[in-house]
């Protein structure tokens, strides 16, 4: 009698088949059926094409309680129309203010007849206060590319537009902090408010911008309050999340001595949290500053002057020159704002000896500020290239630029067109063709039982409602022209991203170069990146397209390599001894653990290709985005915040889907 | 018999039939449910983290709090500072409910009466040495000149002169705790707590700490209520201390105590390997005294017989033992010595 000692269960094959079988049954159950829903397509058309006898006419019912809100609301003691225009008179006076410092002068009288009483801060003095912020947060390099940004205002004649915006800027950058730190700090106090604050936040976050400049648009007027306002309230929800992480953070037992120590609740918070979570507070200021530049030119839209509204009239009119000019302008502020104020945020900790206080007290910093501007207001009078940057001295390279656009369509518009037109008709449009042909209850079964998959019952119902949403408010024919052109971006800027990201955490002096390239991307303002594309490739989704790959690279990147990088080192010593060349490392350790993270970045890239495809509805996209902008142009409230919500759903539906299959990976891999 | 519970001492703070269960309806769970087990608290789908807990923390003694983490310690000692509400219980300290004091006394019990070091220093890390040491003061009101000075004469109590103008950052693991512990101490406490203060510290470090806190200690003699889950750490501090499993406390007693009569085996695993030496005191052994010998050496009755044990070894004759007024209460012998030393207690 012999003993063969098998490995396998002899249960083990049955079992393997059935985890199969369990695994996948589901699957091809749902595909059978919606192949049976194809072989009875005639009988049931209603499942194909959403009738349009079934829309919910949401959007104007929107329309007529925003009408009635401010028609006939009232609080009692005021009405509606009255609070709105308290508001808009309480933020003119800031607005003001900084706009005669910086821009206008402080003047008497009105209008035309406006005389200047005192000048604004001369030109030279804003730059020299700018470059000695920038000595006293870091060094002297940072100081001379604020130099340069600052004189690149000058001379290439932006200074102006620049003031108009900076004004706004200064103003609104405050606001914003000071409102999401006391949202922020509200939600982590109670924690009912938290729960209601969060999918509130979530939806901001995702509705696209344009939507809510529509009632805007209507509350506040078509001026550069109601500008300000609006980019207030988009650059707030991050101040408002970093507030609550931040105070989240902070240690249990740095809370505990708090207490101990007796703090009253104010000096708990003002003592004790606020100073313990600064650093994540800058980070929130940071980003606040950030999302301000990037409302630059959306704003304008509604009522902001400066060089937002220089770049949107250039693009309506095509005249490339001019509107690149500006751009690179916004781009320049945002990029000397985004590494003084991160420098601010990351400043090293303090050491002992040295003055840990920057704009207190008396230090050399303040004075050389304080002296170069009464310096200049005192010369002003007599030097005026003091004051203001003399015309004569400006360069533009406007012409130039549209000599360049002229040649580059002489010389290679054919090559560009045959590109551009394979593209489109080999793989754009068979893919949207693709889309639209589908029949949405198939989409919506499909997103429901991965949801359930993923997370239950109660995910399935959430995203199954998020989708069914888009199809009964009847946006389902644009919110596939909007999946498509996601859709072949993300894939695009995947297959691009992922491998740069991966091949640059393995190699120390790429990563660097990476990292830089990266930071800078993800400071550009959107528009930057339409400006170009538009100049080559002219309007249309190709255009699109192309922005949208280039404005959501940066996350897919970033994020494979930090999936690479924070593997466990080591675990790669492991493998490495167990004798793994490169190659088996990277496809047997390093991407399987790296997975969960690559797939956040996915995630991040979708939701920045949402909010960037939305813009490009300038650019002659015929998707949710336009359906946005049409609204706006209308000042149709309802028209603009059902489509704004539909993309927010398609937004939130990829985030549901995506996370909790990452946060679950990573604990199944044991890394959290 | 030991010579420390001769003398009645004051209580200083106390707790009796302390409870804190964490979960969803503990209030009811325990309402309905007078003492229950341990597995009934876990069948109800709740944490017992502080079981029936009585503790006596007299005045000016070391009380350590010894248990493995999970235990419930550090949760006793939040519920004793009122850090966490518990559940259910008595707390006296200095003889008045502790539980009944509103929001606004328990904020003037801490800033007066209370000081606590944590495991991770828990320093704020914007402010210098001194801002740290002289915070709590600040936070009463104390004019700024007052209390830097008192924080200057605290920083060199615990040996940090010339550090008061640094960042917690620049500073040593050691050195932060020194400026826990100074800063726990600038508003004089009567109640100490300290919540597993040197485990964070390299061992070398950990051991000068003691020494260190055993100093301050002989100078403050403060009530001290003491965490830790380090056995040796808690039988060399220790006056008297209780050891904790699953939320509850199984035995309370001087360190010598538990190693002569641990209550339970769990108590008897921990205690096994104690140099017992170091735990007992020449009171365990004494014998009578001779009659109408006189003795030319003495020893007290107090001292661990670790610390006296070379003495009496190299001596030739026998050694007179003598409690703390000097009365003479016996002798001891080489050969209990040495038994003693090489472990057959």
């Amino acid at each position: 009698m012999t003993f063969t000692t098998s490995l396998r269960h002899p249960d083990e094959a049955d079992s393997a088949l059935g985890t199969w079988f369990k695994t996948y049954a589901p699957w091809l159950l749902l595909f059978s059926l919606v192949g049976l829903l194809y072989g009875i397509a005639e009988y049931i058309p209603w499942a194909f094409k959403y009738p349009r006898e079934w829309v919910i006419p949401l959007r104007f019912w929107i329309s007529d309680a925003v009408k009635w809100l401010y028609n006939d609301a009232t609080f009692g003691l005021f009405t509606f129309k009255e609070f709105t225009r308290g508001v808009s008179w309480v933020l003119e006076w800031p607005l003001t203010l900084a706009k005669s410092l910086l821009s206008t002068g402080f003047l008497q009288g009105q209008g035309s007849d406006a005389v200047v009483v005192w000048p604004r801060l001369a030109w030279v003095a804003l730059t020299a206060c700018a470059v000695v912020v920038a000595l006293a947060v870091a060094d002297i390099g940072l100081a001379l590319l604020v130099a340069a940004c600052f004189l690149y205002l000058a001379v290439f004649g932006q200074w102006e537009s620049a003031m108009v915006t900076s004004s706004s800027i200064v103003i609104a950058v405050p606001l914003g902090v000071a409102g999401g730190l006391a949202l922020g700090i509200a939600a982590h106090r109670h924690p009912i408010f938290e729960k209601i604050l969060t999918p509130v936040l979530d939806l901001m976050q995702t509705v696209p911008v344009f939507a809510y400049l529509v009632p805007i648009l209507v509350l506040f007027g078509f001026n550069p309050v109601a500008a300000m306002i609006a980019t207030i309230i988009y650059a707030m929800p991050p101040m408002v999340r970093n507030t609550m992480l931040a105070l989240h953070r902070v240690p249990a037992e740095i809370v505990d001595f708090g207490h101990m120590a007796g703090c009253s609740k104010r000096q708990m918070l003002w003592k004790v949290m606020v100073p313990s979570a600064r650093g994540g507070l800058m980070v929130g200021v940071n980003q606040v500053i950030m999302l301000s530049l990037n409302m630059v030119i959306i704003a304008s839209m509604i009522g902001a002057g400066g060089l937002g509204r220089d770049v949107l009239t250039a693009l309506r009119r095509l005249n490339f020159g001019a509107g690149l000019e500006a751009s690179i302008a916004i781009t320049l502020i945002a990029i000397a704002l985004d590494r003084v104020s991160h420098a601010f945020a990351h400043k090293p900790p303090p050491v002992h000896g040295k003055n840990a206080r920057i704009f207190l007290g008396s230090n050399p910093y303040l004075s050389i500020a304080l002296l170069t501007i009464a310096g200049t207001w005192a010369l002003g009078p007599v030097l005026p290239a003091i004051q203001t940057y003399p015309e004569n001295w400006q360069v533009t390279t406007g012409p130039m630029v549209n000599d360049l656009m002229q040649w580059l369509n002489v010389n290679f518009f054919d090559t560009i067109e045959a590109v551009k037109s394979w593209l489109l008709i080999n793989a754009m449009i068979p893919f949207k063709r693709f889309l639209l042909s589908l029949p949405w209850i198939a989409l919506v079964a499909v997103v429901a039982l991965s949801g359930y998959r993923l997370g239950g019952a109660k995910l399935a119902v959430l995203v199954s409602c998020l989708v069914t949403f888009i199809a009964v408010t009847g946006q389902w024919p644009k919110a596939m022209v909007t999946l498509y052109l996601v859709g072949i971006s993300v894939f695009i800027a995947s297959i691009i991203g992922i491998p740069i990201g991966i091949w640059s955490a393995r190699h120390e002096r790429a990563d660097r170069v990476v990292k830089v390239i990266i930071d800078t991307l993800q400071t550009l303002p959107a528009f930057a990146y339409l400006m170009p594309v538009v100049m080559l490739f002219r309007v249309g989704d190709f255009s699109a397209m192309l922005a949208v790959i280039a404005y959501s690279l940066a996350p897919a990147i970033r994020y494979s390599n930090l999936g690479i990088r924070q593997i466990d080192p080591a675990l790669i010593e492991a493998a490495t001894a167990a004798g793994c060349n490169r190659r088996q490392l990277l496809w047997k350790v390093q991407l399987p653990l790296a997975l969960p993270e690559i797939m956040l970045g996915v995630n991040q890239t979708i939701m920045l290709a949402l909010s960037m495809l939305v813009i490009t509805a300038l650019v002659g996209t015929r998707d949710l985005g336009q359906e946005v902008y049409i609204a706006l142009t209308k000042a149709d409230i309802g028209r603009g915040l059902v489509a704004g919500i539909c993309v927010a759903f398609i937004a939130m539906t990829a985030d549901r889907l995506i996370s909790p299959w990452s946060v679950r990976r990573k604990k199944l891999l044991g890394l959290e | 018999m030991d010579i420390r519970d001769s003398a009645p001492k004051k209580v200083k703070l106390s707790c009796s039939n302390l409870w804190k269960l964490f979960g969803q309806g503990a209030d009811r769970f325990l309402s309905t449910n007078k003492n229950p087990s341990h597995q009934a608290v876990v069948d109800a789908g709740l944490i017992g983290a502080v079981r029936g807990v009585n503790i006596e923390i007299h005045e000016g003694e070391i009380f350590i709090i010894m248990g493995l983490s999970g235990s419930g310690k550090s949760t006793v000692v939040r519920c004793l500072s009122r850090l966490i509400e518990p559940t259910c219980g008595e707390i006296l300290f200095d003889g008045s409910n502790l539980l009944e004091a509103s929001a606004k006394e328990l904020i003037e019990i801490r800033r007066h009466k209370m000081g606590m070091v944590f495991q991770h220093f828990a320093l704020l890390p914007h402010l210098t040495v001194l801002g740290n040491v002289a915070f709590p003061l600040e936070i009463q009101g104390v004019d700024r000149k007052t209390r830097e000075q008192r924080a200057i004469e605290i920083i060199e109590l615990v040996g940090l002169e010339g550090r008061e103008a640094y960042y917690p950052r620049e500073l040593s693991g050691g050195q932060q705790q020194r400026v826990g512990i100074a800063r726990s101490l600038a508003v004089e406490p009567d109640i100490w707590f300290l919540d597993e203060p040197f485990s964070a510290l390299d061992p070398l470090i950990r051991r000068e700490m003691q020494d260190e806190f055993l100093r301050l200690q002989s100078v403050l003699k403060k009530s001290i209520a003491f965490i830790t889950h380090d056995f040796d750490e808690a039988i060399r501090l220790a006056d008297r201390m209780a050891i904790m499993k699953d939320g509850e406390v199984i035995q309370v007693g001087t360190p010598e105590d538990l190693v002569m009569r641990p209550a339970t085996e769990y108590v008897a695993e921990f205690t096994k390997d104690v140099p017992r030496a170091k735990v007992l005191t020449v009171m365990s052994i004494v014998h009578d005294a001779r009659e109408g010998h006189a003795y030319d050496n003495f020893v007290l009755a107090t001292d661990k017989i670790d610390a006296v044990a070379e003495r009496v070894l190299d001596a030739k004759h026998g050694f007179g033992v003598q409690d703390e007024s000097g009365r003479i209460i016996g002798e001891v012998n080489q050969e209990d010595v040495t038994r003693i030393l090489i472990g057959r207690g």
